[in-house]
């Protein structure tokens, strides 16, 4: 540790101002911070400080969505094998997981964290952590197959006029990673939807190309590659032989990282464990996507029992890990139940009653990120009141 | 209704160096020095000039906006320096002590003859005036005012604090009759706020109302405890004094002199002997060298509690309104992956992300590292669950940093001090300084309304 720290030592200077590199100093300093706790003493205020950090708090972030990380490299394989009738092994399965998946990380980290480094650099800010989890979570929910140069332009969408034009992490109003899908989704709608897009290689397939380490490149006779949420109907699931276990362990098609309900819940344990995401945000989401579903099914619009919206599609992995996002969800304890019930309330009747757009929790959380200061800000004006008329004790 | 108040939210700092409840011995110094600028919005007249000899209770200096309000000498001796800053600003008189201790004689007085007249001016004259604060705002109390009430709080719930119960044991005569002169000046009296299930011997007081407060730091705070029990809103003014300076008012009345001698915590886990001294106001860290050790440059010297005292060097002072000096050693060392080790043995953390919650009975060594790098406000909910006030931290430190005067009034700005949202600062992960924020939004407050 001693000699890392000499070495970080001898060369700070060189990035310090004045110095030949100093035009590369929020970058060596998140290095440095990274590497380091740095020996900067209190100034001003509580002399002293907790030890928790940013940094830790998004570390947590980034360790719960590693089960749905490591769920969608095995599930992409699995896909992929299925379709074109491969007969592969654990390994082969995850191999082309990872061929797959990690350029979508590589390309998320290399475009936003590049932006976020130009962008401190500019401001004469440290470089913030934010970034970590949303350039964690964006390769998540998209398509395994999505182009990677669409997948830079909208993570450099997502940053600049998503998260950087209002300030930076901390500042947005939407959720950066959902600002890329939606750009995504409206931008170039035939590589974000339709019953070929969630499958490596099904696009090219279709087309009548042959895909890489697809064996003879034949799609297996009736497979489709829809998700379960293109034809949300018992008839139509169980047509396509998805049953309660394909969906609750998440072998089904989808985007990357959202099919596994296990995986989600294992993040989901951890965030609520340590208290970084918000129990009430979620619980009252479910609430709310259990509400209007059951809302449906007795009123007839869907077929399906009302738990089966939480299974299908992006519900959960929205619920979790995005409509949580302290940003850019209520703040006030009352207000996150309210945001909370509605995202998952929106969620749900946009997929009763637009069935020509499957999946609506990402534009409910969106829509809810628009309105949580609105929320907010009639939840504090009514404490304010109650609080003005409550009784003095010494009157 | 109930005389009990139960407040859930708060944090008792885990921290190590609790000062033992004994006296040590008594410690003056050669020299004692005031301090103008440990008091809000003051700006000082000197009253007496290099080589004066002066009594404990001589004015020094004064008000210049407010010219009753009198500055004494805590002790007597002579003027040895003035010292000022930039544009000649008043820092500091050093006095020189002649070690006598010899008061002027400000007369014993029956205080319940008195009239409100009569205590304003003994306490005017004495300086003792000084020691009654002013809510909103935290500044020396405006004489021409009568407020709602009086606040005192009979305990300390903040990190290390003296024991109010040990320090004032032997003064309840002294404070009985401060509460008498100072009923006098409000229209509701004094309110005396102690620990529930607490055995103080201030319960004994007579010719106040009594609450009970039960909760973690900083229940204590007479700040949380006046939201409780009288929010202060526009137009409102409300009084506070600390028992100690009641018991100083009270010998004022009884001996007819002024004796700020106190019992004062010396703690911290880099203090040498955490133990109380009896000392004065003014008093310099050099003369204390036994009890802070022989290398100060590596230790962080406090005039208060760790959570919003103000820091002095070795020639630093011990503030008027303060019983306590923490001690720290300086966290000016790396931690390498710090943060991203699953378990920080050393490290005190109120955050689930890390496992100190499962010793609670520990206490920490605690140093001034910040622990991170300052960001914008990320985490939302932290603040909430430490602040026992019904009020939006996040919200009325945004209202101060956007210099929004209506907002910082609708969100309490008139309710708040400092020390009240110390806590706050210390488990914010954003590492934001909200007792700097909130303290430009108090002096904006007080420019706007001169």
């Amino acid at each position: 540790m001693n000699s890392l720290r000499n070495l970080v030592d001898k060369i700070k200077p060189t990035f310090e101002k004045g110095g030949k590199l100093a035009f590369l100093h929020s970058t060596f300093d998140a290095f440095e911070t990274f590497l380091f706790v740095p020996n900067t003493v209190t100034k001003k205020g509580a002399h002293v400080r907790d030890c928790v950090d940013i940094k830790r708090v998004m570390i947590i972030m980034v360790m719960a969505l590693i089960p749905a990380f490591l769920f969608g490299i095995w599930n992409t394989g699995y896909q992929h094998a299925l379709a074109f009738g491969l007969d592969w092994g654990f390994w082969d399965i995850i191999w082309y997981g990872l061929i797959k998946i990690v350029p979508l990380f590589l390309v998320t980290y290399i475009v936003g964290l590049g932006i976020e480094f130009i962008s401190a650099q500019l401001r004469g800010h440290e470089v913030n952590e934010g970034y970590l989890v949303t350039g964690f979570i964006l390769p998540l929910i998209v398509p395994v197959d999505i182009p990677l140069w669409m997948l830079a332009v909208a993570t450099a969408f997502a940053v600049i006029i998503g998260k950087e034009v209002f300030g930076g992490t901390g500042m947005n109003i939407w959720n950066p990673a959902l600002i890329a899908r939606a750009f995504l989704f409206f931008s170039y709608p035939s590589s974000m939807s339709g019953d070929y897009a969630w499958i490596g290689g099904l696009q090219k397939a279709a087309n009548g190309g042959i895909p890489w380490n697809s064996g003879n490149g034949a799609i297996v006779d009736g497979f489709s590659g829809a998700t379960p949420l293109a034809t949300p109907s018992m008839e139509a699931l169980s047509q396509k032989g998805y049953d309660l276990w394909n969906l609750i362990i998440g072998t089904v098609p989808g985007s990357v990282g959202e099919t596994s309900v296990i995986a989600i819940l294992l993040g989901a344990i951890l965030l609520i464990a340590t208290g970084v995401a918000s129990w009430k945000i979620m619980l009252s989401s479910v609430a709310g996507g259990l509400f209007v579903g059951y809302l449906g099914f007795i009123g007839g619009a869907t077929d399906l029992p009302c738990w089966y919206h939480l299974i299908l599609g992006g519900f959960l992995f929205g619920t979790v890990f995005m409509a949580t996002d302290p940003v850019t969800s209520c703040q006030t304890e009352c207000g996150k139940w309210i945001y909370g019930f509605l995202t998952g309330a929106i969620c749900v009747v946009v997929r009763l009653f637009n069935p020509g757009y499957a999946e609506g929790m990402m534009l409910a959380i969106l829509l809810m990120n628009t309105f949580a200061p609105l929320i907010d800000h009639l939840v504090i004006e009514s404490s304010i009141k109650r609080n003005n008329k409550k009784k003095v004790k010494i009157a | 209704m109930s005389n009990n108040i139960k407040l859930k939210k708060g944090l008792e700092l885990p921290i190590c160096g609790v000062a033992a409840l004994q006296c040590e011995k008594t410690v003056i110094g050669d020299v004692v020095a005031l301090n103008p600028c440990e008091f809000r919005g003051l700006i000082p007249r000197l009253l007496v000039k290099e080589g004066d000899s002066v009594l404990c209770g001589t004015p020094i200096m004064a008000d210049k906006k407010r010219p009753d309000i009198l500055f004494t000498s805590p002790v007597s001796g002579t003027v040895s320096a003035v010292v000022r800053g930039e544009k000649r600003k008043l820092l500091e008189v050093q006095i020189k002590t002649d070690g006598k201790q010899e008061s002027i004689d400000f007369g014993k007085k029956e205080v319940s003859a008195l009239s409100a007249d009569e205590v304003k001016n003994a306490l005017l004259t004495s300086g003792l005036w000084t020691s009654i604060i002013q809510r909103p705002y935290g500044i020396i109390a405006d004489p021409t005012q009568r407020p709602d009430a009086i606040f005192v709080s009979a305990f300390s719930t903040a990190p290390l604090a003296a024991d109010v119960d040990f320090t004032c044991k032997d003064e309840i005569k002294d404070i009985q009759t401060g509460i008498d002169a100072l009923t006098k000046l409000s229209d509701k009296g004094v309110v005396v706020s102690y620990r529930k299930g607490g055995k103080s011997p201030l319960e004994k007081l007579e010719n106040v109302q009594k609450f009970y407060f039960e909760g973690k730091h900083p229940a204590g705070n007479v700040g949380v405890q006046i939201h409780h029990l009288r929010p202060i809103r526009k137009g409102d003014v409300v009084w506070t004094i600390t028992p100690m300076m009641l018991a100083a008012i009270g010998k004022l009345f009884n001996e007819g002199k002024l004796n700020l001698m106190r019992k004062v915590a010396v703690c911290g886990p880099a203090a040498m002997y955490p133990c109380y001294i009896n000392t004065l106001p003014g008093v310099k860290m050099s003369a204390l060298q036994d009890f802070i050790g022989a290398y100060p440059e590596d230790l962080r010297i406090i005039s208060g509690d760790v959570f919003s005292g103000k820091q002095i060097d070795i020639n630093g002072t011990l503030a008027f309104k303060d019983n306590q000096i923490s001690i720290l050693k300086e966290g000016n060392e790396y931690e390498m992956l710090g943060w991203a080790k699953p378990i920080r043995w050393s490290q005190f953390s109120t955050s689930k992300t890390y496992f100190s919650w499962l010793t609670p009975c520990r206490k920490y060594n605690m140093d001034t590292n910040l622990h991170g790098g300052e960001r914008a406000f990320v985490v939302s909910d932290v603040y909430g669950k430490v602040l026992p006030m019904n009020l939006f931290p996040v919200y009325l430190a945004k209202a101060c940093l956007s210099k929004n005067i209506e907002d910082m009034e609708k969100y309490g700005i008139f309710e708040v001090l400092e020390e009240d949202l110390a806590v706050c600062e210390y488990v914010c992960p954003s590492k934001i300084n909200i007792q700097a924020i909130i303290s430009d939004g108090i002096e904006l407050m007080l420019k706007e309304m001169a």
